[in-house]
């Protein structure tokens, strides 16, 4: 390690101002920061100490992921294995090439070859984005000469997650950049956005290609020819009688069903959301309203039933485990930049997402899912909420004030 | 009841006057720099368009359509030709009353809408919903509804873009963006949010 210090410090001239890559300086930066302790420190005599910066706030929001990393891997390879069990399929092109050379079988009983396919689909995505959007981001910072940011990791990981296993890469690519230039560097980069750029690209993509990203049901098995259905569109069908018939309760819970590569898992959300409410980065109060806003809403609905629409039956136990849900609340919902920032307004904040989510589940027969436009939603209104909880305060106290 | 309910939903949601339909786009981006006076020129918006379209109903009723002249005793008349002039006229008088109103009552709203009060004349989205009360052949109860959830719908978003600028104070953005491009691109962005009420069958 001390070599690595010893090399970026020896080039450091060469980047800082007025040496020969003095525009590059930002990659410099980010190349040092992502290794060492970032080595400025507040000047002057008060200032706050505190451990957690930008980069370790970005790093735990990572490791929240990991379960839901590890779920995206082996649920895409175990459904596609299961799949083509039943079919008699196999995985073909590069893919087939390659898991055959790593002694893959196609056995969806065996850990290690639903994870190896799982890989197969899934790495492709990340690097794609990754690379895409770290291209995108590294442009902007050496042009307008901001550092690049820890930001994009979460970015970076939030999106292949919510992306269906055989979305093309080259619209992977396309969503990403959305995301990154017209969600986040158009404003200024990281904290100065106000719309969550993850899923800004993903919306964007959602109405760009609908056919890629939702088109029926097969695009959410990863095997050729085959399809299957997510439990939302199976429950916006048949209701619940075409939903338990599919999966049990616990199997979406576990995340045993096809969808979005990361999404699919309840378990593996709730363990992200016990590292971020734990850590005090993700916002437990966003996380509570969200739940209580969509239990109320789908207990509501399942109160009025209606004999036209199956969705209205769907109850709130089988809302919160299918489709983004809970992806979306803790992950998305939470961000900071995009998110409500006043205590109260996270309240408000939460509720209008859940609600929202909820209502274009049940009520919009066109989107199956709600809760990726439930939060881009909530993110609209969520300046605006932090504003009037503010006036209110600023009343309130007028009123110690004057009294 | 319910359906007037609908309708109202409707309005203000999934065919928002703003950002689905476009319409008022000018004021939209002008005055939306303050939560304060975006309010404020939203309920303006919404009283001259609850006013307007109502009034602007009876007359194309009992005035401009086809045989509407029949409870005079006149019939085979068919005067929607002048109705684009009609309907502009109930317009400007509406808002040259609100005009004075906020001038005697509430200076300080007066002083900060500045042009744009008058220019609530000239506002598409006001002439937008008379226009889509005919077009639509809404009833005298419906276009009330109409008239008041469509500019609730246009308040709303204003007052959300509002809210949006403000935080926009902080960005950062490329030179040639800053200002109203930036806000174009939000009002964009904004666009594809409100895209979840698409397809809502009421």
């Amino acid at each position: 390690m001390k070599a690595l210090r010893n090399v970026l410090d020896k080039i450091h001239p060469l980047f800082s101002k007025g040496g020969r890559f003095e525009r590059f300086y930002p990659l410099y930066e980010a190349a040092d920061s992502f290794v060492y302790t970032p080595g400025e420190i507040t000047k002057g005599t008060t200032h706050v100490r505190d451990a957690i910066d930008l980069k370790r706030v970005m790093i735990t929001v990572v490791i929240a992921l990991l379960p839901c990393f590890f779920m995206a891997m082996w649920n895409t390879g175990y459904q596609a294995n299961a799949a083509m069990q039943l079919t008699g399929g196999s995985v073909e092109g590069w893919r087939g090439t390659l898991l055959g050379l790593l002694g893959y079988s196609a056995n969806p009983d065996s850990f290690v070859d639903n994870m190896l396919l799982g890989a197969a689909w899934f790495i492709p995505i990340y690097l794609v984005t990754n690379i895409v959007g770290g291209l995108w981001e590294a442009l902007f910072s050496i042009v307008r000469g901001h550092e690049i940011n820890e930001g994009f990791l979460v970015t970076g990981s939030l999106f292949p997650l919510i992306c269906p296993p055989t979305l093309p890469l080259w619209q992977v690519a396309l969503g990403i950049s959305f995301g990154v230039v017209l969600g986040k560097e158009i404003f200024g980069g990281t904290g100065k956005n106000f719309l969550n750029p993850a899923l800004t690209g993903r919306a964007f993509l959602f109405f760009a290609y609908p056919a890629q990203i939702s088109g029926g049901t097969s695009v959410w098995v990863a095997a050729d020819g085959l399809t299957g259905a997510t439990a939302l569109s199976a429950a916006a069908e048949g209701g619940v009688k075409a939903l338990t018939t599919m999966h049990s309760w616990f199997d979406a819970f576990l995340g045993v069903i096809p969808g979005s590569m990361g999404e699919t898992s309840t378990l593996a959300c709730l363990f992200g959301a016990a590292i971020l409410v734990f850590t005090g980065i993700g916002s437990w109060r966003i996380m509570l309203s969200g739940l209580l806003g969509a239990v109320s809403l789908s207990a509501l609905f399942l109160l009025v039933d209606s004999s036209t629409n199956p969705m209205f039956a769907l109850g709130p136990l089988w809302h919160l485990v299918i489709g983004g849900f809970a992806f979306g609340l803790v992950f998305m919902a939470t961000d900071p930049v995009s998110g409500a920032m006043t205590e109260e307004g996270q309240w408000v904040y939460g509720a209008l997402i859940g609600l929202m989510c909820i209502l274009i589940r049940v009520v919009n027969p066109a989107f199956p899912e709600g809760m990726m436009l439930a939060i881009l939603f909530g993110n609209v209104f969520a300046p605006l909420i932090d504003q009037l909880v503010l006036k209110y305060h600023i009343k309130r106290r007028l009123r110690h004030v004057e009294g | 009841m319910e359906h007037y309910l609908s309708l109202l939903v409707k309005s203000i949601f999934i065919e928002n006057m703003a950002l689905a339909f476009f319409l008022g786009m000018c004021t939209f981006l002008a005055v939306s720099k303050k939560v304060d006076t975006a309010i404020g020129l939203g309920v303006a918006v919404v009283v001259v368009q609850t006013i307007t379209v109502p009034i602007n109903n009876l007359i194309y009723q009992y005035l401009l359509k086809e045989n509407a002249l029949s409870w005079l005793g006149v019939e085979g008349t068919d005067l929607t030709f002048i109705g684009l002039i009609c309907y502009i006229g109930v317009i400007a008088a509406m808002v040259q009353v609100l005009e004075m109103f906020l001038d005697r009552h509430v200076p300080a709203l007066y002083n900060a809408l500045g042009i744009f009060l008058p220019l609530i004349t000239v506002n598409c989205a006001i002439l937008g919903g008379s226009l889509f009360m005919v077009e639509r052949d809404y009833g005298f109860g419906e276009s009330i509804v109409f008239g008041f959830g469509s500019g609730a719908g246009w308040a709303l978003a204003l007052t959300a873009l509002a809210g949006i600028r403000e935080k926009m104070k902080y960005a950062d953005a490329p030179k040639g963006l800053r200002g109203l491009g930036l806000t174009f691109m939000i009002a964009g962005l904004m666009a594809m949010a409100f895209m979840a009420f698409s397809g809502i069958q009421l």
